[in-house]
């Protein structure tokens, strides 16, 4: 498989039948252009049309005002960054402040949580050999359920006379507004990424070979040594995809919150609801501002992500031709291959 | 969970806790994934008249939920059709465009490969909510309100980024010299493709194929947005807007059944292709 990976990019130029070769790359670009061009054309339309519209129609004030006559005017009106500084003050300030916390705070929280849990959960996975497969079954469960459905399976639980309360024995009004329903929330989505999380780090730690460990052992490494020492710095890379991903997922979390708690519920109200509801009350030019505040927002965390912690996203795409080294190539054959076993 | 760290430890002398703590370990995380859904089943298989009953297994088993869900008046057929075109049609659109484009991007050697990689994956992170406002403040000039177009496109803007990445991966593994062995031994260049690299590409299609079809069937806040018309909702919009078949403030009983049929296909789709969906979730990340 090393061959075959480091291998295709060598005879791809000679393919054309012994042409000049200059002609070959010519050709070859435009093969790629062809091939390329439907995807890009797509998200152009449905990614980059919107950004740079929601980034316009934020400076525009939409639908229709009365003039100083008492006339109804339609049509856009150039407002500046009127919409946005509306954000920061008053009544919309407090919602926006408070659903700008919200999302941090779930992000903080559910990211730290389900990346310790998914960590443990592959380490269990890893260390048993019989019974992998049912367990790998049953940790794809919670991800292939709708988060709108796993929303209200949540919310049922948490129902005051539900089942959570009864196995706790507490009380609690668990969807009612208050910290209680962040916790709720927090719980919910735990439940349902942990395991994801845990799968990307299984097939991070099939990669480690034995010998490491062996080593360690022979060197007389104690258990928390080898973790933080040999597991994590291998699985690190993996773990940053993962929780960078995980880190995005939840920036833009909208569902669980809406369906699990409510609309309009401030404990719980995230960016994206808040964005949601002002769209839905046609007030297009304020929801755009938020979009556009929610994006950058996205984008400045994952740039400092990217930056600080080093994730390679697209590191290991790229071709063969850059003489990666053979060992690099070859984890991910072992993982594909473990992972059909 | 201490089941994670102990059998680490190289030194213990227990050998049958040191046997027995791995299977502990793999029991609770199963616990974990499935006690919910284990809920949401048994929960749907109650009688509305003991729907809060909290006991492990029903003590009368009824159906009544499941036709409660499939009264004409609910319209969660409907739904469910709705929720099959939208999700059908996003799979097959994405395979056509995102085949092409991860093909070129294992196979093809060009300018600004990275840049169009790096491209794709981003476009994949941005936040929805921020693509679907002004998409439905156009999507409501040019009447596209309640269309299936109006939720099959963006929804393309997270599905297809997901599919090329996963696409490229798997592409970048197949034995391409076979094809040169082909042509060698006469087939054509388009012979050669059609005879041996699809075939052995088609697992790999078709796991991206059951992921993409999974994230658009399970999407919400596109479904959500675009639209009003109660005939032309998704199921897990549908679901989560049920109100009272019967007379509780909301009808859990039915959402939870409605929320096993939602659920039961993709479940076993899972069960059947758990190997292949996470071969190819996996390699988003691990490559």
């Amino acid at each position: 498989m090393t061959t075959t990976t480091a291998g295709t990019k060598r005879p791809d130029p000679g393919k054309a039948k012994g042409k000049a070769s200059g002609k070959d790359v010519q050709g070859t670009g435009r093969l790629a252009a062809i091939l390329l061009s439907p995807t890009l054309i797509v998200l152009a339309l449905v990614v980059g049309y919107p950004i740079i519209k929601a980034l316009h129609d934020s400076l525009y004030q939409q639908g229709q005002g009365l003039d100083a006559n008492g006339f109804v005017v339609k049509g856009d009106k150039f407002v500046g960054l009127k919409n946005y500084t509306a954000i920061f003050s008053g009544d919309n300030g407090t919602a926006f402040w408070n659903a700008f916390w919200n999302t941090s705070f779930f992000t903080v929280t559910t990211v730290i949580i389900e990346t310790i849990l998914g960590v443990t959960m592959a380490m269990v996975m890893h260390k048993a050999f019989k019974g992998r497969g049912f367990v790998r079954a049953s940790i794809l469960i919670p991800w292939a359920i709708p988060t709108a459905v796993s929303a209200l399976l949540w919310k049922w639980i948490f129902q005051s006379d539900g089942v959570a309360n009864a196995v706790i024995g507490t009380k609690v009004l668990w969807t009612t507004e208050g910290f209680h329903a962040k916790l709720a929330v927090i719980i919910a989505d735990t439940w349902k990424t942990a395991p994801l999380i845990g799968l990307l780090v299984l097939a991070g730690l099939q990669t480690i070979p034995s010998e490491v460990y062996e080593a360690a052992k022979v060197d007389g490494a104690s258990a928390a040594q080898t973790f933080w020492r040999i597991t994590l710095p291998l699985i690190k890379p993996v773990l940053l995809i993962a929780v960078l991903f995980r880190l995005l997922d939840v920036l833009r979390m909208f569902d669980l919150p809406y369906v699990l708690i409510g609309d309009h519920k401030d404990s719980v109200e995230t960016l994206s609801i808040l964005a949601f509801n002002e769209a839905g009350s046609l007030r297009f030019g304020p929801a755009a501002a938020y979009a556009t505040i929610l994006f950058v927002y996205v984008a400045l965390v994952a740039y400092a992500f990217v930056k600080l912690l080093g994730a390679d996203v697209i590191g290991q795409m790229r071709s063969g031709s850059k003489a990666a080294p053979a060992k690099k190539k070859e984890a991910p054959v072992r993982v594909r291959q473990e992972v059909a076993a | 969970m201490t089941a994670a760290t102990a059998p680490r430890g190289g030194t213990g002398r227990r050998p049958v806790v040191r046997r027995v703590l791995p299977y502990v370990g793999i029991a609770i995380v199963a616990l974990y994934c499935l006690a919910p859904f284990y809920w949401m089943c048994v929960s749907a298989f109650r009688r509305p008249e003991d729907q809060f009953s909290n006991a492990a297994l029903p003590t009368n088993w009824s159906i009544k939920n499941f036709s409660a869900v499939f009264k004409p008046d609910v319209g969660f057929g409907r739904s469910l059709l709705n929720s099959l075109v939208v999700a059908g049609v996003t799979t097959i659109l994405t395979l056509l465009v995102g085949t092409l484009t991860a093909y070129a991007l294992a196979r093809l050697d060009f300018k600004f490969k990275n840049a169009v990689l790096g491209l794709t994956i981003a476009t994949s992170m941005f936040p929805g909510i921020s693509l679907i406002i002004p998409l439905l403040k156009l999507f409501t000039n040019i009447g596209w309100i309640n269309t299936y177009q109006a939720m099959i496109l963006p929804s393309l803007s997270f599905i297809l980024p997901l599919a090329v990445w996963n696409l490229t991966v798997f592409f970048r593994q197949l034995p391409f010299e076979l094809e040169q062995a082909a042509m060698i031994d006469g087939c054509t260049r388009g012979q050669a493709f059609r005879k041996i690299i699809i075939p052995l590409a088609a697992p790999g299609v078709f796991t991206t194929a059951i992921i993409a079809f999974i994230a658009a069937w399970n999407e919400f806040i596109i479904a959500l947005s675009m639209v009003n018309k109660k005939e032309m909702q998704t199921a897990t919009v549908a679901v989560s807007k049920f109100t009272g078949a019967y007379g509780f403030d909301q009808p859990f009983g039915t959402q939870m059944a409605a929320g096993v049929i939602v659920t039961v296909p993709l479940v076993v789709a899972v069960l059947i292709l758990q190997r292949r969906i996470i071969a190819g979730l996996t390699a988003g990340g691990v490559k």
